[in-house]
């Protein structure tokens, strides 16, 4: 089950709302080994695609700098899909490399930039093997 | 001549769980063979074709070597190299495929993304 904190949630959508019809993506980091996604840190999609994202390499090095510094990982990478629904792709799950994370996958199909609801669901994909779990939103985090 | 290496979470199966390993090596396709003696399998995991894996990220000292060199980036006594699994992924029609980590769509050998 992945537990997040209703801000995080927000930022989420907000980011994939915003960045349609092109993916957003990024990733929600936290304590090692604690499970609390507590950072949001937006990446940009390097790709600029309305079906494809990347990390810019440097900002993956920089992300990836930083969360060693902090003794932290990404708890949840997200993407959106913005013309399907949001379920992992073959490519998401060949390319999934953080068996760790939480895979958060929003889809903006519905409503693309405007106010409305839109799919967020989340994803352990682990060896090729996608299995969803449950979202849970919260007011804030529960202390560890 | 050594060079310390840090392991992406998904190669520590190569390491016996270690985050950074150490090789040698006077340029990164001369280190990657020596950490293939050390922890066997882990070159497949990163070369392809006899090039760096589309979707492999490696930096030398804060650098990605695809813009220094790429496997023939040279390395010296005590720079760091940082191996980082692309974040990637996107939006197309999903099916059952399995796809070896690290590697791009077998239906898109280039690497590029589908549907554009």
């Amino acid at each position: 089950m992945l537990t997040i904190a209703r801000a995080t949630y927000d930022a989420i959508v907000a980011h994939a709302k915003r960045d349609h019809p092109d993916e957003a993506c990024g990733v929600v980091a936290g304590p090692e080994g604690s499970d609390r996604p507590t950072r949001f840190v937006e990446m940009v999609n390097a790709a600029g695609s309305p079906t494809f994202y990347e990390f810019d390499s440097t900002d993956l090095f920089q992300l990836y700098k930083e969360m060693d510094q902090n003794d932290e990982e990404p708890v949840v990478i997200y993407h959106s899909h913005t013309a399907t629904e949001a379920y992992p792709s073959r490519t998401d799950i060949g390319l999934a490399s953080e068996p760790n994370a939480h895979y958060v996958l929003v889809s903006t199909r519905e409503h693309g930039n405007k106010a409305g609801p839109v799919e967020f669901r989340s994803y352990r994909i682990v060896d090729g093997e996608v299995t969803e779990e449950e979202v849970t939103v919260v007011d804030e985090l529960p202390a560890n | 001549m050594a060079i310390e290496v840090r392991i992406p979470t998904i190669l520590r199966t190569y390491t016996g769980g270690e985050k950074a390993v150490t090789g040698e090596g006077a340029s990164l396709t001369a280190l990657i063979d020596d950490l293939e003696t050390n922890h066997p399998g882990i070159k497949d995991r990163l070369i392809e074709n006899g090039d760096l894996r589309r979707f492999v990220n490696v930096y030398i000292n804060d650098e990605d070597v695809r813009f220094i060199g790429g496997l023939e980036a040279e390395l010296s006594d005590g720079d760091q190299v940082v191996v980082l699994p692309a974040v990637a992924g996107g939006g197309t029609p999903h099916g059952v495929l399995r796809l070896p980590r690290f590697a791009p769509p077998s239906n898109n050998a280039a690497g590029t993304p589908e549907d554009q």
